[in-house]
């Protein structure tokens, strides 16, 4: 059905793809495996029209195709499932879909639009209310949307972007009965992914990517896990998780939470009645599906939203009112998701941005002591291991890696004793991310408590002395080291099972 | 001087150039002969006199400037500069009528930070909405420039009615302490000096301090900056307070030192050229200079074309428009 | 039983009303596509002087009107240029024109100060005006525009919410990215949403000059733009809840003239404020609530296709 031939793309002194070869055929769940970095998002972008490849082609049906906007790949009936979800939460279901109908009259004909969302969801298990506000909907519900978008749009080859990252696992299960029925009926479906084990559960046909180059391709049933684990990585076999005992973890709590509750406004969630205690060298990992209130907990505990109820402990003393500023003294540091968003001033130099923060630690007179920030500041990059970057470039001009060091090792710079870490790796590649894990097990091991904040699974039983579970805004689970199994933990974080663990 | 000091000079010129080119254009079409009246705006400002006039003017739109810059570190736009010149020099005159006659070293600076307070109060009002995340301080600064010039109305037209002059509304004369001393027999006032000093402290506390580094930050990424433990808060007030008492020394000024007492339409749009004079700078403390020089010139050239072609004063807000579009439309998204 | 005071504010209300519905619409229509224009203050006077000099000039209310409204098109194509083509930044460029409005409105309006026009006719039904109560009263003695102004609140309404072209429009406010996405044109919605926009601004100027007043003034709409901003959030961007609010904010213009007239001891410039007064108490009062209601895409710029 689509055809990639010979497919190059070159970003800077990065080949992105190197000469790719993928044949996706009707009625077939095509996988394109590979590691962060490994090509799979510019192949898929140019099969899509956002990018146009510096050499090679795509053929459909045979015939070369010209794609040079989404909108040429759209007319081909070739749809995309983005990461981000191309979705307008402010407008409907049914408004949603018609943006894409290609037979949009004049006037809307909304019952008929809904109509045909309740037809081809009952086709294909894709059930969602069409009057519903996108906003209102779940993240697997958003999804739907999206497909059902594709579908009425008249699409025959559908992209996913990684569909499965934002999903809980019983969600995932229902994704591929829908991938079944899609495929039943002739779609061809090309799936991204960097999990193993899906691939193995739903695809009929694996192309595996590494460094922009295709290192191997399977036919139904031909694939194991071993060898796809060698072709992803290389010999080397990769960062497999390092298994670690946990260290003791000492038995000083230093912050503890008891009934918190924060009121959320708008689309925030509401936390209700929160007790939790953070210990001295202990990572605590805190679960849950996007939009649990995992961002409001961390603002919670660091001083940024204002408790409606109940205490937060600091060292044995009450802290419910404390500020931010004040917190931050007492060595309350937080490494984000997004370092240029939320922890550092896109406009000023990397220097600027290292005062930030530091309260009047560094003072000459008014003005900053730009001497002794820096001595501290170098200190503690190298503590880390850290090459430090200009300190007069831009912030802005930064990679995300080299980013996120410059705000950790400004968060680090004073020792602190209690980190929030909220999808700290987010964004970042394997090599990077890896790198932040190791730096907030070294803190840990160092004496400092450290809230792990992540949706990942894997990662949060990679890193947690002790996992807790949150559900929408209420703390649902909690499970000692090794006592968790991640089906359980998946149950608890889609609200699938009463309260569990310990 | 350096080729890199010669080229925004040289860039400001044929902005300047083109939005005349236009403004001219539309007076042709108006009927009107902008040569003419070219030429008696520079005889009106090409003599000592003239130019001490153009200092006059300069005087609260380096005010009016510094309280639209202030803010504006922080992201906030303050376009309340009228309101909150009208209420400074309400506040002023509070004080003038009110203290009981003192020497001028006493009164002087009284009356001078009654001024300040009064723009102060009225711009942490929209201020305190911001912050509490309630009213976009730019729609509520803008409401609050209807409301400052009823105030000073009212008061004129009621308590502060000076008797004997009922045919032309207006407060008594101020006490001679409250008056600002002039200069060289212009009427170029004290508050020219204030302006100045107004003008250094902005730069040394937006370029040489930590607070100036954390404004910086909040107008940059204010959730990073809360989230890093600044006060966005305080700032946020602080911020359009500091700029409203800028605003309310040039409302100080020109009561206390052009007209002598209190008046309605003490000021000809001053807040609003400050605010172009501000973004047209960039608020770079020389700019907002060069900016406040060239834009009294302007305005004087505004009351040359009432005197002698018979046109509206406010028809000079085409030529600020002019110079506005043809800045926005060179410099895409990037501006402020 | 109808007292005159109360009758007398609710026929002014009607009438000041208009202008600030015409206004409030356009600007609710503009801001749905994603961009605010601060300067419709400037729009609105550009509207009101053309209206009435080329009403002074021709003898026509009706070419008045029609002058006025291709003004206030062609000032929010002016303005698009602006913040759509050459990206500039949507606030300065809107006090921009606001300041263009001031100008250029002094200017054509200034040959034609003090001149005596025929305004815009005004009738009543005669069934209404058989009323008792009505008769003596202003009441239902309205001119087209105020006549029309609650249709076409009602077809704004419709055309935003129930036709293809609304459903771009909103998209583009909300989503620029997926608007493009879905294979329209951003610019061209938003041109489009302005120059609409601009007709029903330039239309709620004249109505100011051609049946509220009469005459031409410097500044005559006295905050009027600002006030229709302010309305356009008050009515969470729907042009239904805009007929209420400018009802309301038409009344309170209303009770301040009419205990004018009446002597009352409050002090005329107390009364003034409290339109402006009246505005702020209500952004504050729908402050917490209102930021979901925006479109999610209102004031930015879009630069391209990610």
């Amino acid at each position: 059905m689509l055809t990639v031939r010979g497919v190059s793309k070159r970003y800077g002194s990065v080949l992105a793809n190197d000469g790719i070869d993928l044949t996706l055929n009707a009625g077939e769940v095509h996988a394109l495996l590979g590691e962060n970095g490994a090509g799979k998002s510019t192949l898929s972008k140019i099969i899509y029209g956002y990018t146009r490849p510096d050499a090679g082609e795509i053929l459909l049906g045979g015939e070369p195709a010209r794609l040079r906007s989404p909108r040429d790949a759209r007319a081909l009936g070739i749809g995309m499932v983005f990461q981000n979800f191309m979705l307008i939460p402010a407008l409907s279901v049914l408004e949603n879909v018609a943006l894409f109908l290609k037979d949009l009259p004049l006037v809307l004909d909304q019952e008929g639009i809904a109509g045909r969302i309740r037809a081809i969801g009952g086709r294909f298990g894709l059930q969602v209310d069409p009057h519903a506000l996108v906003r209102q909907l779940s993240v697997g519900d958003r999804q739907k949307v999206e497909i059902l978008k594709l579908l009425l749009a008249e699409a025959r080859i559908l992209i996913f972007d990684e569909p499965t990252k934002v999903l809980a696992p019983h969600e995932v299960e229902g994704l591929f009965q829908v991938f079944a029925a899609l495929k039943a009926e002739g779609y061809a479906i090309l799936f991204i992914t960097h999990k193993l084990r899906e691939v193995v559960a739903c695809a009929d046909r694996i192309t595996v990517l590494r460094q922009g180059r295709v290192a191997g391709g399977f036919g139904p049933g031909e694939a194991q896990v071993g060898t796809l684990v060698k072709m992803m990585f290389g010999e080397s076999g990769g960062e497999a998780p390092a298994a670690m005992a946990p260290v003791g973890g000492g038995t000083q709590p230093i912050l503890e939470l008891r009934g918190a509750s924060a009121r959320g406004a708008g689309s925030e969630t509401t936390l209700q009645g929160l007790n939790l205690t953070i210990h001295e060298g202990e990572v605590l990992g805190l679960a849950g599906v996007s939009g649990s209130g995992q961002k409001e907990l961390g603002d919670l505990i660091l001083g940024l939203r204002p408790l409606t109820g109940g205490n937060r402990w600091f060292r044995g003393e009450d802290a419910s009112s404390w500020s931010i500023a004040r917190l931050r003294e007492r060595g309350v540091a937080f490494v984000p998701e997004d370092a240029l968003a939320m922890a550092a001033v896109p406009g000023m130099s990397v220097r600027e941005n290292l005062s930030l923060g530091t309260g009047a630690v560094y003072r000459r007179g008014l003005a900053v002591d730009w001497r002794a920030l820096e001595a501290a500041m170098g200190a503690s990059f190298e503590a880390l291991a850290f090459p430090m970057p200009p300190l007069d470039s831009p912030i802005a001009a930064l990679s995300g890696g080299n980013l996120q060091r410059v705000v950790i090792a400004r968060e680090m710079a004073h020792g602190p004793s209690l980190i929030i870490a909220l999808y700290p790796t987010r964004g970042l590649d394997a090599r990077s991310a890896a790198s932040v894990r190791d730096l907030l097990r070294r803190a840990r091991d160092g004496g400092a408590g450290v809230l792990f904040i992540s949706e990942d699974l894997e990662e949060l039983a990679e890193m947690s002395d002790r996992l807790l579970v949150l559900f929408q805004g209420a703390l649902v689970g909690e499970f000692p080291r090794g006592s968790w199994r991640l089906e359980d933990v998946g149950r608890l974080m889609t609200g699938s099972e009463e309260v569990a663990g310990v | 001087m350096s080729e890199t000091a010669l080229r925004p000079i040289l860039r400001h010129t044929l902005v300047a150039g083109a939005a005349l080119a236009l403004f001219s254009a539309i007076l042709l079409v108006a009927g009107k002969n902008p040569l003419q009246a070219a030429a008696d705006s520079f005889r009106s400002m090409a003599s000592v006199y003239g130019f001490s006039e153009l200092l006059v003017r300069m005087t609260p739109l380096i005010l009016t400037a510094v309280a639209v810059a202030l803010p504006s570190r922080l992201g906030l736009i303050n376009v309340g500069g009228e309101g909150q010149l009208y209420m400074g020099a309400w506040m002023a005159t509070a004080g003038a009528l009110w203290f009981p006659p003192l020497p001028r070293w006493a009164m002087l600076p009284l009356v001078a930070a009654m001024g300040f307070l009064g723009g102060a109060l009225w711009a942490a009002i929209p201020g305190i909405l911001r912050a509490a995340k309630l009213v976009n301080e730019t729609i509520a600064t803008l409401l609050l420039n209807y409301v400052a010039p009823l105030i000073v109305s009212y008061s004129i037209f009621g308590p502060w009615k000076a008797l004997g002059s009922s045919a032309y509304p207006e407060s008594p004369a101020y006490p001679d302490a409250a008056l600002l001393p002039t200069f060289f027999e212009t009427r170029v006032h004290g508050g020219l000096i204030l302006a100045l000093v107004a003008l250094l402290a902005y730069w040394l506390l937006v370029d040489k301090t930590r607070w100036g580094l954390q404004m910086r930050a909040i107008g940059g990424n204010a959730e990073a900056a809360q989230r890093l433990g600044i006060p966005v808060a305080v700032f946020l007030v602080a911020a359009l307070a500091l700029g409203g008492g800028m605003a309310g020394l040039a409302g100080m000024g020109e009561a206390m030192g052009v007209h002598g007492r209190l008046r309605q339409g003490l000021s000809p749009g001053f807040g609003f050229t400050g605010f172009l004079i501000a973004w047209l700078a960039g608020g770079r403390p020389l700019g907002i200079l060069f900016m406040a020089f060239l834009f009294a010139i302007i305005t004087a050239a505004g009351d040359t074309l009432q005197i002698t072609q018979g046109l509206p004063f406010s028809v000079v807000n085409i030529l600020l428009a002019m110079i506005l579009f043809i800045v926005l439309a060179r410099r895409p998204g990037a501006s402020r | 039983m109808m007292t005159p005071l109360a009758l007398g504010v609710l026929a002014g209300a009607v009438l000041s009303g208009t202008s600030l519905l015409y206004a409030t619409l356009g600007e609710t229509l503009v801001e749905r596509s994603g961009i605010v224009n601060l300067g419709l203050e400037g729009v609105l006077l550009m509207g009101a002087s053309v209206g009435f000099t080329v009403t002074a000039v021709t003898g026509n209310p009706w070419i008045g009107l029609a002058a006025a409204a291709l003004t206030g098109g062609l000032a929010n194509a002016l303005f698009g240029w602006l913040v759509v083509l050459r990206k500039a930044n949507q606030l300065a460029s809107g006090l921009a024109m606001m300041f263009f409005g001031f100008g250029l409105s002094a200017l054509v309006g200034a040959p034609h100060v003090g001149a005596v026009i025929v305004g815009l006719p005004k009738w009543r039904p005669a069934w209404l005006a058989a009323l008792p109560w009505v008769s003596a009263s202003t009441l239902f003695n309205y001119d087209l525009l105020t006549w029309l102004a609650l249709p076409v609140a009602l077809l704004v309404w419709w055309v935003l919410f129930k036709t293809r072209w609304g459903l771009g429009v909103r998209a583009v406010g909300e989503s620029p990215g997926a608007a493009y996405a879905s294979g329209r044109n951003p610019a061209v919605l938003q041109f489009q949403a302005l120059g609409f926009g601009g007709v029903l601004a330039g239309l709620a100027g004249a109505h100011l000059s051609l049946s509220l007043t009469l005459t031409w003034a410097e500044y005559m709409t006295a905050g009027r733009g600002f006030i229709a901003i302010a309305l356009v959030i008050f009515s969470k961007w729907n042009p239904l809840r805009a007929v209420a609010g400018a009802l309301l904010f038409g009344g309170a213009e209303a009770l301040q003239l009419q205990l004018q007239a009446r002597g009352s001891l409050i002090s005329p410039f107390i009364l003034d404020m409290m339109p402006y007064v009246l505005t702020l108490l209500v952004l504050l009062a729908w402050g917490g609530s209102r930021r979901l209601a925006a479109p999610a895409g209102l004031g930015r710029t879009f630069f391209g296709s990610e």
